[in-house]
């Protein structure tokens, strides 16, 4: 089953041309749900440093499962189980002896659609600040400015900070979002396909804070759309059928694909 | 051949633009029905509040009978001093600050009672036919007669529990009991039992409309279990708290059949809060505005001339209830402005 995985991880130089060593290392992962017991099937990646890996696939394909792997969102789900290794450092995340809420404190995630809470802005960005159990209202407010600056977000609410998030427009909230998670300074971000309910123009905006983002921590995005793998990301993987089928920096993926498969699904010949 | 499949395909069409009529007709209809019982439910309510309105506003303004006090004489004695007239209810001022009392009591109870235990129910308890058993039971125990509940507080509160703390702390003064019969604080457990299951559904229907998302973000966050519960998903869910509240407000202070077993009496000798600790007379008997109606109707012999007194004092109740459930849902509008750019009610 795995003659026709063309990964090359780690063979490849980067854009940059600065060799980034990996921040995780996935080996041998698989994994099952209760009712599809080969989600993932042996996926074995090393995702590298301050850069912007994309996960692209057809629906199903098992690209958000992996994602929410790497912070351990699976256990929320009844019946689901893994096997193989996932180093974030040194540590093994998938290790039952894993500090969970530890953990995704430094690998930050954002999800499909904007979930800011029913609260105010800045309320929004502190929540995990103080649940890291920072207690100085002055420390929060700096690093809640910081995180607003950093997404981009400041000038836009810095004189509405107590009203609701709610209030805010998709594109906003979800910049938000982006600034909560931020907020706590993690060393990797999930984007689940961030802008996929956003109109164009937001899509802009994060995507060129994904750039900005990416020199000081590693983003790992899950997208639907071809283009914007293109656009924002220096490394690619592709999955089919909870497969990895092939991984590598962006340009070659999209321009040399190793894969039949790649080339079909990238091309737009895909069934 | 042709024609035959043809036929059938028009009369498929036709019968998919019939099924689609049909069905905006039957919309069309539902918002007919709706609109109308919305328009019935408000001209009964605000009928009946004229005509109460009217028939108490007779009384105060007109002359019956050999009475010649002004408006402002009767509508003193009636909230004051109640029987001077020889209307047959006593002051009314007392029984407005007993009502207070019990449903003041009452929210304490009921109010952390029923959101740990819907919180329980949807965060908590795994979905099994057992949790299910459990809220649907809760869901019927609402429409248990509310007699019922006073039967239940008489026996297990007043005598039960009542009864085994005279034993245990008053014993000195037995046989004549202390907490062993009806008073306020077991009226007010008795209307927290019976606003249990109003205050567990509306919290868990709030629970259970939140967005999944809500929990996934909180969870992300580097949030327990416990954290995300109660400084994302209890907040959150606070309007529909609010919303269980306002219907248990209402019910406790117009409930009159369990309040004859559990403590609501015509005349107290003392009015419900006192400057002493806890502020509040847990174990003595107290006046109810909803009661004195009761009582007056069906202890009086009643004639068409007193039906003006008997307004006033049902519209006292109205508006009483109507003050509280308005502090109720101005509290929800502040949480709610807080949360979105959305309608209070």
């Amino acid at each position: 089953m795995t003659e026709d995985v063309a990964v090359n991880e780690g063979r490849s130089e980067p854009e940059e041309g600065t060799r980034n060593s990996p921040a995780i290392k996935i080996t041998d992962l698989s994994l099952g749900y209760r009712d599809n017991p080969e989600a993932l099937i042996d996926i074995s990646l090393a995702i590298p440093e301050r850069s912007v890996t994309a996960i692209i696939g057809a629906s199903g394909c098992g690209k958000s499962t992996l994602l929410r792997c790497l912070n351990r969102m699976n256990d929320l789900i009844d019946g689901v189980n893994y096997e193989g290794q996932i180093l974030f450092g040194s540590e093994n995340i998938l290790s039952p002896r894993t500090n969970v809420t530890a953990l995704r404190r430094q690998i930050g995630m954002v999800f499909q659609k904007p979930n800011p809470f029913p609260k105010s802005i800045f309320e929004n960005v502190a929540y995990g600040l103080k649940l890291s159990g920072i207690k100085s209202r002055r420390i929060i407010e700096e690093l809640v400015e910081q995180a607003l600056r950093s997404a981009a977000l400041w000038d836009e609410v810095k004189d509405r900070l107590d009203d609701s998030a709610l209030k805010l427009s998709q594109g906003q909230q979800q910049r938000l979002v982006i600034a909560r998670a931020i907020a706590l300074e993690p060393k990797v971000l999930l984007l689940d396909e961030p802008a996929s309910s956003l109109d164009p123009i937001s899509t802009l905006r994060i995507e060129e804070l994904i750039y900005e983002l990416k020199h000081s921590l590693t983003i790992i995005i899950v997208t639907h759309n071809m283009q914007q793998a293109a656009r924002v990301s220096d490394f690619t993987a592709f999955m089919n059928g909870g497969r990895l089928i092939e991984f590598g920096p962006t340009e070659d993926v999209f321009t040399f694909p190793k894969s039949r498969e790649t080339e079909d699904y990238i091309t737009g010949r895909y069934g | 051949m042709v024609a035959d499949s043809e036929k059938i395909v028009l009369s498929g069409t036709q019968r998919q633009l019939t099924g689609s009529r049909r069905e905006r007709l039957r919309s069309l209809a539902m918002i007919g029905l709706s609109a109308s019982m919305v328009t019935s439910i408000i001209l009964v309510a605000s009928g009946l509040f004229l005509l109460l309105l009217t028939s108490s506003l007779s009384w105060l303004l007109g002359h019956v009978g050999t009475e010649n006090a002004t408006w402002s004489e009767k509508l003193y004695q009636l909230i004051f001093t109640g029987t001077e007239l020889g209307y047959g209810v006593s002051a009314i001022f007392p029984a407005v600050l007993g009502t207070l009392a019990l449903v003041i009591l009452m929210t304490a109870f009921v109010a952390p009672l029923g959101v740990a235990t819907a919180l329980y129910l949807t965060e908590y308890a795994r979905p099994t036919w057992y949790t299910k058993l459990i809220r649907i039971s809760i869901t019927n125990l609402a429409g248990v007669p509310a007699i019922i509940y006073g039967v239940f507080g008489l026996g297990f509160f007043v005598y039960g529990i009542g009864g085994q703390v005279d034993q245990l702390f008053f014993g000195d003064q037995l046989p004549n009991p202390t907490f062993g019969t009806p008073g306020l604080l077991w009226a007010a457990l008795t209307m927290a039992l019976l606003n249990l299951p109003v205050v567990i559904v509306a919290v868990t229907e709030g629970l259970d409309a939140l967005p999944g998302d809500l929990r996934e973000a909180s969870v992300a966050l580097g949030a327990t279990h416990g954290e995300t519960v109660f400084k994302a998903v209890l907040p959150a869910a606070m309007p529909s708290v609010f919303t269980g509240l306002i219907l248990a407000t209402a019910r406790a202070a117009g409930e009159v059949a369990p309040l004859l077993l559990v403590g609501a009496v015509k005349f107290a000798p003392a009015l419900p809060f006192s400057d002493r600790l806890p502020f509040i007379e847990l174990e003595q008997k107290f006046m109810h505005v909803g009661f004195q109606l009761f009582d007056a109707v069906l202890f009086n012999r009643i004639g068409p001339g007193d039906v003006g007194w008997i307004a006033s004092v049902a519209l006292i109740l109205v508006l009483l209830i109507s003050i509280l459930n308005l502090f109720a849902i101005a509290f929800r509008a502040v949480i709610l402005g807080r949360q979105e750019p959305a309608n209070p009610f």
